[in-house]
Order: structure tokens, then C-alpha cells, then sequence
């Protein structure tokens, strides 16, 4: 619930533009919202820090035949990583389309990173059934529960990502973006690279390193 | 999805607000008086009131539960409570006192305070200040329809794990607590955010950070530590909810998991909590004892920076609540170190508000009075801290009433007294009434005996071998003479009551004060920082004249030029109060945008609760409880931030540049 509602406040709400550019005289000429967005991504590493530390403490304790090495099909997931990695591709090209003012392309690249992105949710859904089928339910074992829990709260991240991306699409061609668009843009662009961020060490420490 | 006309707020001319044009179904609120203008508000000084009033409230709350623990505990085979009931009255008496009183009371402080002090018209994003406020209260409430919903939490506020489980816990109590707390993180997270935003982005010109009030200082550190710390009981309370309600077994001992897990990550974020109760107040003494000295605060750099030390070191020491859990003796040793490590900050403090006293002129005012209160019952209370770093001796200590001493001389003695410090030297500039200082004085004293007389015989009784949270003693086991634990626990209960009424007290003050007493002067303390610098109560927009800062003590040094030569200072007044505020008026800012009030955080908050209630009584309310969330995020990002010129009535003049708030958030 916190993420949820943090998200949103990290990503709509911009700083008031009287003068149409956003520029707001601050102390440190930073604004507002990119600072709040920044400080709010430092608390979210302690969020996972939490959940990561967890599955490391439990990964080991599972039943002989359930654990890491029976269950993980690495292939499949590093195609479901590579997709979102390229997601970060295309919301860099957002983010440098929203600078030049170009709506068409800035929403086509929106789009494009809210596919990727649905696209990797989709995989997880398709291997969280996967496992439960092989038997590896929410509460078989500490190294279930936890896995289910850590990749579960990056799924969350990831759609709530996609919803603030295919929002921000949608705000643009209704042209009901109130503030700065480009740094709109941005704002989602910092905390999806973030949430890409984090796959990158999640995929490291859960799936790549032996058990 | 509403978009919603925004309110004209042209403060100098005080025209009729009427939405000029508007937005799909709702229109934005306009009231300015009324309850409405209290439910949508984002003003931060009316947010800030309404913190302190329900933190007020919850401290009567959690006051009288004590007073039913000291009462159960008097006398030998107590029968006020069942041990089910007692275990429900402690965990929820200090639930209830960290999480619901003192946590939104710096809440208060800060919120009124800090845009005030640092010369600012509002925090960065005042609608995300709403939005906290109203998280607070919901789920401050949630967490208290425990007691009518099959009864509250009883596993202590540590919640230790597997005591936690249901096996142990059947009720919807612990439910209750882990899903309210969640709640009630959202509030500190957003406030964390929001307040480390305005501080380092939206000073006065002029206003380094090193000509920054302190107490704006400690709220900075405190919100750094909130914005770190929340997100770890975030993860622990998720684990505890996931265990509880979906069988997860992630402390379950049978299933081969880690108990010690729950401690270390409730102490993760525990201790720091600890130093965010106490930096508040420290930050309020900080700014009340250099006015009644009138002196400037004995060395502010190290202040400031013994405050920041206390806030890194803050999170390496939090297995010391653990020494008796066998953590290994590497462990042991590094975390007594690192505590005994972090007394030295603490005693900085300690000799620099003594040296702020050395040789100034002291009134001794009510605030001061609690103001000093503090520095000794805190140093009592931080004495009987560093006895616990002594791993071999807080061993015997654990878990006795020893304990119960310790953390009520620093979070009574320290937080508490410091928020009454506060109380009696902000009113007169939050209500513009002086509260009464002989009822003041009576006030202070009760409850200066009382905590002493309530927590003191609890070292004596704590190293006699009292276990704490023990529901009742027995007159054969008690012991003789001067250790007799019967003795000495019908003083601390009688002691409890004596507290009792000089809290008592400060509310008949306010009632009393508010009667009787006419306007408060302008600056009735001669104080030195800048949220003095306009009326009591401030005006809607703070400051007519955004101040520029030349000096720490601003305001004062508006009001004193130094006279003398070389090492010898000579403060003569050059100005009063009301000449600077009549400056002020005279250059006032020609526009000022206020941001306007808003439906939308208060609609947003309600979605939680509504979700919580369903993870504990049925599934079905979660997407409605997220539906209200969802929508009003839709509602809420749609709402412009400022509306065009032609919206305003009447419009900015095309001459003069606008003056704004930033008005987003």
C-alpha cells in the first residue's frame, strides 16, 4: 500500500508553471518534484533491502526436491529480464522525445515501455503458475514464501509503473498534463529505471547465484 | 475522472471566491470557515493543529491506559484487568504513545514550524501533507476499533515473533496493529519526503543551512531517519501480515524459520525510532532555552552536528535491544561499543544546553521550566541507558522493570517534557492567547513528581528481579524492607495519579487561558527566529514579505544591533516586533498564489482503512478500498495546479510577477 501511494504522488505532481517551463526558484535550483522522487527511490532501497535480506536468510530452507535448482528455467527468465531491461531502452527514448516537445514520439515510446513492461509481468505470471503447478506453492517452504514475496513486491512496483506510463500516455494526448511535462515524463522515467534497477540485482542474487 | 476549478486565493484583496469555470463533476472546495475548510484544507499551520489535537487526544488515550496498568498493579493480586486484558492495555498504551502521540505531535510541530521558521508560505507539496495528516488518523482509529472488534493487539509494542502468531494471538488484535501501523507509515514516509523537500528547497534567501533554527534542523534529521526506518517496519509488518492472515511461516520455529529475524528488523527501525521521539524535542529545548537566556544557543555547529551524529550512529546500534537473544559475542561487543559510542553526541547536547544557561539572564517561564525538566530527567534517563550498553549487566536487566524506567526517564522525561516546552512557548503564536504560567507552574511541577515518583521506584523494584509486563505480584514474594516491591509499586501507582492531574492541568490551562486571557503580545518571549517574525496566529500566507536572511537569529538580530567592539558584544534594540512586522506589511508581496484546498487526500487516506478492513474481515473490501484509492489518484493528478490568469478574480496584474507558493503536491 505505501508504494501505491507514494508512486502516485511521485509522479503527478509537478511544480506550478505560471511562466510554462516549471522553473520554480528553489534553494539548491533543484526541483521540487525530482528531489521528492529521488528521496522517495532512497526509501525504497531500504523496502527492498528488507525483502532481499529476507529471501537471503531463507533461501536454503526448502524440501529436497523444491529448492532453487529444481524450479528456476534460467533461459526463460533472462528473456523475461532482457525485456525489461529494453524497457529502460525506450523510457530513456521517451524522456528524450518529452524533452524536444515531441508528443507523437514521447507517446509512442510511453507505449512501447508499458508493453515491455506488461510483457515481464506477464512472464512472472506465467512462472509463478508454472512453479505452483510443480507443487512450489505461497506457503511450501521459508524459501517459497520468501521468493513469492520479494518478486511478488517487484511485480507490484513493475505494474504500478506501467499504470503511471500508460496514465501519463494517456494525460499527454488529452494534453490534461498540468505542469511540466517533460519532467513528467522524467519523474516516471527515474522510478522505472529504479524498479529496472532492482530486477538487475534480484535477478543476480535469486536466480543466477547458486543455491 | 473530476477535474476540479481551483480557488482564487488572492490574499491581499479579499474577494469572494467563486469558481469561475469548471472541471468535470466536482468543484474544488472554497470554504475558508467551517468544518469543511478543516477537511480539505492544506494549509500546513491547519494541519498542523489538527496533528496536535489528535495527538493530544490519543495521549489521553494512551494516559488513561496506563493509569488502568498502574492501577491493576498497586496492590498485590491485582483484579482491575485479566491478564488477556492487561497484556491488550500495555501493548496498546505504548502503541498508542509512540505511534499516535508523540510521533504526530513533533508531526504538529514540525508542520506549523518548520515552513514558518525556514521563511517559506507552505511546504513543498501540501496536498501530500494532507494526505498524510488524514493516513495518521485513519489509521489511528483503525488500529483503536481493535478493542470493540474481538480486542486489541496484546503481543507488547515490539510484537515479538512467534509470540505474534496467531497460535499465540488468536484475536484480529495483532491484525489490527501490523495493518494500522502500515497505515500510519504512509503518513511519516510522505512526511518525511515532503518535509526534507522544504527544508533543503524552499528557504527564505539568505538562510544557509548553518543559519537554519535548529529545531528545523533536528526535524531534518528526524525526517532522514523516518525515511529510512519506515520502509524496514514496512517489510516486517507486510511479513507479519503475510504469516498472519495467509500462513506464511516466515517466523514459525517448527516450519525452520529465523525468529531473529522479526528482531532485527523491528530493531532496524526501531532504534532509530527512538532518536526520532527524542530529536524533536531536542530541537524545541534547542530553541527555548537560548530565548529565556537570552543568549544565543551555546555552540549551534555542534548542536547541529551532534544531532546529525546521533542520527548516523543511530542505526548501528540496534541489537542492543538483542544482547539477551545470543547474538555471539562479536556482536555483542561491536553493538556495546557503538552504544556506549553514541551517549558522547547525546552528552554534547547535554553540556551545550548548559552552557547556553551559564551566565545568561534566565526567566524561569513555564516553557523553560520543562525546558530544563528535560535536560535532567533526560540525562537520568540517558545514565541508565549506558548502563544497558554494559552487555553482562543489561542481561540482568532485560525485560525487568529496569527498563520500564530507563525508556520512560528519556521518552517522558526527554520527548514529552520537551513537547510541553514546546506547547507553552508556541501557543501564543499558533492561538495567539498566552496560556496561564501559575497553572503553568502547577502543570509542570505534578508532573515533574509525578514522573518521578511513577518511574523512579521502578529502578529499585526492575533490579530487584520485577519482570515487566507482569500482570500481578503476589505480598509472599514481594521481599522486606527497603526492596519491598509491594512498597515501592503503590508509589509508583500513586505516583501515576499525581501525573495524571498536572496533565490534567494543562488542559484546564487551555480552557482556562482561552477564557480569560486577551490577545497575546506580538513577541511575548523576545524570541530570535523567524516564525515570530509575523502575527499570532500567522496569516493564511505566513509572511507578507518573503525575509531575507542575513544572520542565525534573524529576527533577532532585526530587533538587536551589537553595540560593542572585538570580543565584547553590547546588543542594543534598535527595532520592536511591531516595527518589523509594520515593514513588512509596508513591502508586502503583491501577489501571493495560496494553494488551494482539495477533496482529493482526504478521499485518498479513506481508501486504506477500507482495504485494511477487508484483509481482516472479508477480501471483497480490498478492491473497493483500492477502487478510492485508484480514482482518487486519477482525480488527484488531473487537478490543476494553478489555474490560468483569467481564473482568477480579479486577475494578477500583467505588471508585477506573481509571487507563488509552490502550490503542487
Amino acid at each position: 500500500m505505501a508504494d501505491v501511494a507514494v508512486h502516485d504522488t511521485g509522479h503527478d505532481d509537478h511544480a506550478p508553471d505560471h511562466d510554462d517551463h516549471g522553473a520554480h526558484v528553489t534553494s539548491t535550483g533543484l526541483s521540487n518534484n525530482k528531489l521528492a522522487m529521488w528521496i522517495f527511490l532512497g526509501s525504497e532501497c531500504l523496502l527492498f533491502g528488507g525483502l532481499i535480506s529476507t529471501y537471503m536468510l531463507y533461501r536454503g530452507r526448502h524440501s529436497e526436491n523444491l529448492g532453487p535448482d529444481q524450479v528456476w528455467d534460467i533461459p526463460f527468465t533472462s528473456a523475461s529480464s532482457f525485456v525489461l531491461l529494453t524497457s529502460s531502452l525506450t523510457m530513456v527514448l521517451a524522456v528524450t522525445s518529452a524533452q524536444r516537445k515531441d508528443d507523437r514520439n514521447t507517446r509512442l515510446w510511453l507505449t512501447v515501455t508499458a508493453l515491455l513492461g506488461s510483457l515481464f509481468v506477464a512472464g512472472q505470471v506465467y512462472e509463478f503458475t508454472t512453479f505452483y503447478r510443480e507443487g512450489l506453492g505461497f506457503t511450501t517452504s521459508l524459501f517459497s514464501s520468501s521468493f513469492y514475496t520479494l518478486t511478488g513486491f517487484h511485480g507490484v512496483h513493475v505494474s504500478v509503473g506501467v499504470i503511471m506510463l500508460l496514465a501519463t500516455t494517456g494525460m499527454i494526448s488529452k494534453d490534461r498534463v498540468p505542469g511540466d511535462k517533460a519532467e513528467v515524463v522524467e519523474l516516471v522515467g527515474l522510478y522505472w529505471h529504479f524498479v529496472d534497477i532492482v530486477w538487475i540485482l534480484i535477478f543476480t542474487l535469486v536466480y543466477l547465484i547458486p543455491a | 475522472m473530476a477535474l476540479i476549478e481551483r480557488q482564487k486565493t488572492d490574499v491581499l484583496v479579499p474577494a469572494v471566491v467563486t469558481p469561475s469555470s469548471t472541471y468535470g463533476a466536482f468543484r474544488r472546495p472554497v470554504e475558508t470557515t467551517g468544518w469543511k475548510s478543516w477537511l480539505f484544507t492544506i494549509d500546513h499551520k491547519k494541519l498542523g493543529i489538527m496533528y496536535g489535537a489528535a495527538a493530544l487526544f490519543f495521549f489521553v488515550v494512551g494516559g488513561l491506559e496506563a493509569l488502568l496498568i498502574r492501577a491493576q498493579l498497586a496492590g498485590p493480586d491485582g483484579t482491575i484487568l485479566s491478564a488477556d486484558k492487561y497484556n491488550q492495555m500495555f501493548t496498546m498504551h505504548a502503541t498508542t504513545m509512540v505511534f499516535l502521540f508523540v510521533m504526530p505531535m513533533a508531526a504538529a510541530f514540525a508542520n506549523y514550524f518548520v515552513p514558518l521558521q525556514i521563511g517559506a508560505r507552505d511546504v513543498a507539496f501540501p496536498r501530500i501533507n494532507a494526505f498524510g495528516f488524514w493516513c495518521f488518523l485513519f489509521g489511528a482509529i483503525f488500529i483503536n476499533t481493535s478493542w470493540l472488534l474481538g480486542g486489541a493487539a496484546d503481543g507488547g509494542w515490539f510484537m515479538y515473533a512467534p509470540n505474534s502468531s496467531v497460535p499465540f494471538s488468536p484475536t484480529h488484535g495483532i491484525d489490527f496493529w501490523a495493518l494500522g501501523l502500515q497505515i500510519t507509515g504512509i503518513a511519516s514516509l510522505t512526511g518525511a519526503i515532503n518535509l526534507i523537500v522544504t527544508v533543503i528547497n524552499m528557504r527564505a534567501p539568505g538562510m544557509t543551512l548553518m543559519k537554519m533554527p535548529i529545531f528545523t534542523w533536528m526535524i531534518l534529521v528526524v525526517q532522514f531517519l523516518l525515511l529510512f526506518a519506515i520502509p524496514v517496519i514496512t517489510v516486517a509488518l507486510f511479513l507479519l501480515m503475510f504469516q498472519r492472515v495467509f500462513d506464511a511461516t516466515f517466523f514459525s520455529v517448527e516450519a525452520g524459520a529465523d525468529p531473529l529475524l522479526w528482531q532485527h528488523l523491528f530493531w532496524i527501525f526501531g532504534h532509530p525510532e527512538v532518536y526520532i521521539l527524542i530529536l524533536p524535542s531536542f530541537g524545541i529545548v534547542s530553541e527555548v532555552l537560548p530565548v529565556f537566556s537570552k543568549k544565543p544557543l551555546f555552540g549551534y555547529p555542534l548542536v547541529v552536528f551532534s544531532g546529525a551524529a546521533i542520527g548516523f550512529v543511530g542505526w548501528g546500534v540496534w541489537a542492543h535491544h538483542m544482547f539477551a537473544s545470543g547474538l555471539g559475542p562479536i556482536s555483542v561487543a561491536v553493538f556495546s561499543v557503538s552504544t556506549m559510542a553514541i551517549a558522547i553526541p547525546t552528552g554534547v547536547k547535554i553540556v551545550n544546553w548548559t552552557m547556553t544557561m551559564w551566565g545568561g539572564k534566565i526567566t524561569f517561564t513555564t516553557s523553560m521550566l520543562f525546558a530544563i525538566g528535560l535536560i535532567v530527567q533526560f540525562t537520568i534517563g540517558g545514565l541508565s541507558g549506558v548502563t544497558h550498553s554494559v552487555a553482562p549487566s543489561d542481561t540482568q536487566q532485560t525485560d525487568t522493570y529496569y527498563i520500564v524506567a530507563h525508556f520512560h526517564y528519556v521518552l517522558f522525561g526527554g520527548a514529552i517534557l520537551g513537547i510541553f516546552s514546546g506547547l507553552y512557548y508556541w501557543w501564543p503564536k499558533i492561538f495567539g492567547k498566552m496560556l496561564s504560567e501559575s497553572l503553568g507552574k502547577w502543570n509542570f511541577w505534578l508532573m515533574i513528581v509525578g514522573m518521578n515518583l511513577t518511574f523512579g521506584p521502578m529502578h529499585i523494584i526492575g533490579l530487584q528481579g520485577q519482570p515487566r509486563r507482569m500482570y500481578r505480584w503476589t505480598e509472599n514474594r514481594a521481599g522486606e524492607g527497603f526492596f519491598n516491591l509491594g512498597f515501592w509499586n503503590l508509589v509508583a501507582s500513586i505516583g501515576s495519579f499525581v501525573l495524571g492531574i498536572g496533565i490534567l492541568l494543562f488542559f484546564i490551562n487551555i480552557v482556562v487561558s482561552h477564557r480569560r486571557h486577551g490577545p497575546a503580545p506580538l513577541d511575548p518571549w523576545d524570541a530570535r527566529s523567524l516564525e515570530w517574525m509575523t502575527t499570532n496566529p500567522p496569516k493564511e500566507h505566513n509572511f507578507d514579505q518573503i525575509p531575507v536572511v542575513g544572520h542565525l537569529d534573524e529576527f533577532f538580530h532585526r530587533k538587536y544591533e551589537d553595540r560593542g567592539d572585538g570580543d565584547h558584544h553590547e546588543f542594543v534594540q534598535v527595532a520592536t516586533a511591531e516595527e518589523i512586522m509594520a515593514d513588512q506589511e509596508a513591502h508586502a508581496d503583491a501577489h501571493i498564489h495560496l494553494p488551494s484546498p482539495s477533496y482529493w487526500p482526504i478521499l485518498l487516506a479513506l481508501g486504506l482503512p477500507v482495504m485494511a478492513y477487508g484483509v481482516i474481515f472479508n477480501f471483497i473490501l480490498i478492491p473497493i478500498g483500492a477502487a478510492i484509492v485508484l480514482l482518487s489518484m486519477f482525480g488527484w493528478s488531473l487537478e490543476p495546479h494553478t489555474a490560468a490568469d483569467a481564473d482568477y478574480d480579479p486577475p494578477p496584474s500583467s505588471g508585477g510577477a506573481a509571487l507563488e507558493v509552490a502550490d503542487h503536491g
